[in-house]
């Protein structure tokens, strides 16, 4: 170091400076401060990323359980014994009632009923807890809280974000939201699915405070998306690289640009309806409720004008992460960069016109047919996405590994997924498929099929510039191999279960219908098992996984200049951009020799 | 006074020596960036009270008479008094800003003062000539409606979009208010000048966002019948 005051020195020359994650000798309760008060963006990544996944893991442990309650339908068996008194079995077990009941008005009966409807609420507590946990807690966060916050800047040649406080701030709130869930979960959980249509969810459970925690917690966490959403759209404008220009961008900060649009314009709208929707639960103004001349479908707009954006909030980082894994991957420039990048606003600017899509039963037919016809726009920027995706793979030299097999399932689950979207756009179709096990099996095809699957691809590809180490490659396959399998075991069967009339939300159904329900759910095992493989090859890299060099697969963005693990400033120097992210062709990666990743010979 | 002390330059004010976040470029980036987020926080704001707006709207259509009826029975003399006095603090809050500017630190101060006494004027008004008479006299939203001499049966509704719209207004009253405290607490410590006025700025912007709430609430509620 000199010690000559030049300005370039605040910038520069931090040689000595070792990586973000060192313990630097603060002791236990030293370093939880100082992850606690860190306005770290690398570390705020790192605490979201812990967080998200946990909330994978408890969504995830719920939607097993909702798979295991459908192996079997709901056998109800009434006999009535010699001296009168009913037995009931369900499932085979005897299931004692103690003693006749008396009604209030005086009326005896048997209360069977109430178990059967106990047992199936039950369930429908289990559904929601999927559902609304997997929703606001873990996939609308996953990607651009976890993997957005620690790569944006990185990507962007930047220090942090531009809001470091604030952005510290939305994780804070975040974890408010996730405790009041939790703390309804722990309180038994709501009824009312992850939409908590009026009127069930001012009516349902008469100790109503768990429904209004559930709420609660949904409309705090919506803040967290808009400061992150926020935050992210101005360190784009602000914060990119001396010579960054706007169409030298990763594709990955094009996608996590255009959804931060969303969080910022749409989340409002939820924040408004679930703030009306608590004054409806706890005073009961009249707004969504019919009764008082409110409307309730008033509140599925409301909603759906939110949560229709909010699904290209979930696939939109997905989409950029795949451009990533892709052309790193195969080391071809990607096919269409503009293409791609416009074809993300198209994508949110259109997501805002079709959100009644998800009510055409409700709606006259002028209006659903105009939201049909808005509904099949969105299918032209997405196919965009996927041609130039699959022409950026030809004539490349596709490398098999962990991030490429996942970039590929994406694009088969994900075609599949966005395909079946068509025939529930079309009025003729969706009546028939609404509320369908159909529209259970298109949703996860693009949450899970899309947008989880490009997760873990992109936290392989990224974990070793998170972490500094290298996870090993044929486990990571062979996990792969059997997320995909048990995938499509368990969600391609409930296409066909839709198609045939199985609704959703139900806990029990036909015996027509169990042999298929029976596949989807040891599919559900599969799945389970391919990401706890997942899970224990991840921490097996941390403890003992082989020390990852700065650019292990050879990418030009600027994530890959920095050292791996990044240090705390990112970067010794600031960077000065003087290629693209994809010119694979014609330059030799950062911190790689030409032997490794050898340009091509020919340019003909 | 500090503003002796300023125009002497004797003593230096901490806004002389204000440096940017380490991760900024430069301290103009830094001013930018801090006002477009500022901007797209309001984006935010103004597409919540949509909501309300909306919601407005289409029980307007529903049921003409009943908001017609309950529009009647508001007083236009209090909205027009708060329109004014959120109009004046409007004023006052752009001359802060301007007074940071220009380093004039003593009306810096004194525009803040004004501004968060019109914002205590504005709550005060709300809740005692409005909110707490029309309460007691049973003129309240959905379930807890009791005002015996209602024509129509959606009435309760209007109180609901009445209360429910104002009443997340003056929230925002209350939340710009407090801003503007801080503001006005750093102000005092002498923050801010014209190496730094980012705060009062992007503060004066958001009581802007409260103003312009109320000029559309006030005709839609108060005026139109
Ligand atoms: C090509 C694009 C897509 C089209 C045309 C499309 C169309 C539809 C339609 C019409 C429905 C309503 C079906 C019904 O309830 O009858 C629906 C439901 C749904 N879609 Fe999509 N979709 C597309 C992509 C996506 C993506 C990318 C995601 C998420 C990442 C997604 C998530 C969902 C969810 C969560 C539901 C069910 C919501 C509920 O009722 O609980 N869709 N989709
Ligand atoms: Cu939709």
């Amino acid at each position: 170091m000199t010690a000559i005051d030049r300005p370039q020195d605040v910038v520069g020359h931090e040689h000595e400076e070792g990586s973000f994650l060192d313990n630097r000798g603060l002791g236990f309760w030293g370093t939880i401060w100082d992850w606690a008060s860190t306005v770290d963006h690398k570390k705020i990544g790192l605490m979201y990323l812990t967080a998200v996944l946990l909330m994978f893991f408890l969504g995830g442990v719920a939607g097993l359980a909702v798979r295991i309650e459908l192996m079997e339908p709901m056998r109800m068996a009434e006999t009535i014994g010699e001296d009168g008194t009913p037995t009931v079995e369900l499932q085979g077990v005897a299931i004692d009632f103690g003693s006749e009941q008396t009604a209030e008005d005086g009326t005896k009966y048997w209360s069977f009923e109430s178990t059967r409807e106990s047992a199936s609420t039950t369930y429908n507590r289990l559904f929601t807890i999927h559902g609304a946990v997997m929703v606001f807690l873990f996939i609308i966060p996953s990607i651009p809280a976890a993997l957005g916050n620690f790569l944006l800047p990185l990507m962007l040649g930047a220090k942090d974000v531009a809001f470091p406080k604030l952005n510290l701030f939305s994780w804070y709130i975040y974890l408010t939201g996730a405790t009041i869930a939790v703390v309804s979960l722990v309180l038994m959980g709501t009824d009312t699915g992850w939409t908590f249509y009026t009127p069930y969810s001012i009516q349902t459970d008469a100790d109503y405070y768990r429904v209004f925690l559930m709420i609660l917690a949904a409309f705090v966490l919506g803040f967290s998306s808009i400061l992150t959403g926020l935050n992210f759209i101005v360190t784009v404008h602000k914060l990119r690289a001396p010579g960054m220009g706007w169409f030298d961008m990763p594709l990955f900060v094009w996608a996590i640009y255009a959804t931060s649009i969303i969080q910022v314009l749409a989340t409002p709208v939820i924040g408004i309806t679930l703030l009306l929707l608590i004054f409806e639960r706890l005073f009961r103004v009249g707004i969504f409720d019919a009764s008082m001349g409110g409307d309730p479908v008033l509140y599925q707009h409301f909603f759906w004008f939110y949560s229709h954006p909010v699904v290209y909030v979930m696939i939109l980082p997905a989409m950029g992460i795949i451009s990533e894994l892709l052309a790193v991957h195969s080391r071809k420039h990607i096919f269409g960069y503009r293409a791609i990048a416009f074809s993300s606003l198209g994508i949110a600017g259109v997501s805002f016109l079709v959100w009644g899509h998800h009510m055409f039963t409700a709606m006259g037919e002028l209006a659903s047919a105009v939201f049909s016809a808005l509904t099949f726009l969105v299918a032209i920027p997405t196919a965009i996405k996927v041609f130039n995706w699959i022409a950026t793979l030809y004539k490349g030299s596709i490398a098999i590994n962990t991030p490429m097999l996942y970039a590929l399932a994406f694009l088969f689950l994900f075609s599949i997924g966005g395909l079946t979207g068509l025939p529930l756009g079309a009025l003729a179709t969706d009546l028939h498929l609404h509320d369908s096990y159909f529209v259970v099996a298109h949703f996860h095809y693009v949450m899970m099929g899309g947008t989880v699957i490009a997760f873990i691809g992109g936290l392989h590809h990224w974990w070793p510039k998170m972490f500094g180490k290298m996870y090993n490659e044929k486990v990571g396959m062979f996990a792969c191999v059997l997320v995909f399998i048990g995938f499509n075991t368990t969600f391609f069967t409930q296409f066909i279960l839709g198609t045939q009339g199985m609704p959703r939300r139900y806990a029990s159904y036909v015996d027509e219908f169990q042999l298929l329900h029976q596949i989807s759910t040891v599919g559900s095992w599969l799945l389970a098992i391919g990401f706890l493989i997942h899970l224990g090859n991840f921490l097996h890299s941390l403890i003992a996984g082989p020390k990852a060099p700065p650019n292990p697969w050879g990418g030009l963005s600027l994530e890959w200049e920095a050292e791996s693990p990044p240090t705390a400033h990112n970067f010794h120097h600031e960077p000065l951009v003087k290629h693209g992210p994809y010119d694979f062709e014609s330059v030799v990666p950062p911190h790689c020799s030409e032997e490794e990743f050898p340009l091509p010979k020919s340019v003909s | 006074m500090t503003t002796m002390e300023t125009k002497t330059g004797g003593k230096s004010m901490p806004w002389e020596s204000y440096h940017h976040e380490p991760h900024w470029r430069s301290a103009s980036d830094e001013f930018d960036a801090a006002k477009l987020g500022m901007w797209l926080f309001l984006t935010t704001e103004v597409l919540l009270f949509a909501g309300i707006f909306c919601a407005y709207a289409i029980f307007r259509m529903l049921y003409p008479e009943a908001f017609a009826n309950g529009s009647a029975l508001l007083d236009v003399k209090f909205g027009f008094i708060n329109t004014v006095v959120l109009l004046v603090s409007s004023f006052t809050v752009a001359m802060a800003v301007r007074c940071a500017q220009l380093n004039q630190q003593f009306w810096l101060k004194v525009n803040i003062y004004i501004t968060l006494f019109c914002a205590a004027l504005f709550v005060f008004i709300k809740f005692t000539f409005e909110y707490i008479p029309k309460w007691s006299e049973g003129k309240r939203p959905g379930a807890f409606f009791d005002y015996p001499f209602a024509h129509h049966p959606a009435e309760p509704l209007w109180w609901a979009v009445y209360y429910c719209g104002t009443g997340i207004h003056a929230l925002h009253v209350l939340i710009g208010a407090g801003l503007l405290t801080w503001v006005l607490v750093r102000a005092h410590k002498g923050i801010y000048g014209p190496k730094n006025y980012t705060m009062v700025e992007t503060s004066a912007l958001y009581w802007h966002l409260v103003d312009l709430v109320w000029i559309f609430l006030f005709p839609l509620l108060y005026l139109i019948h």
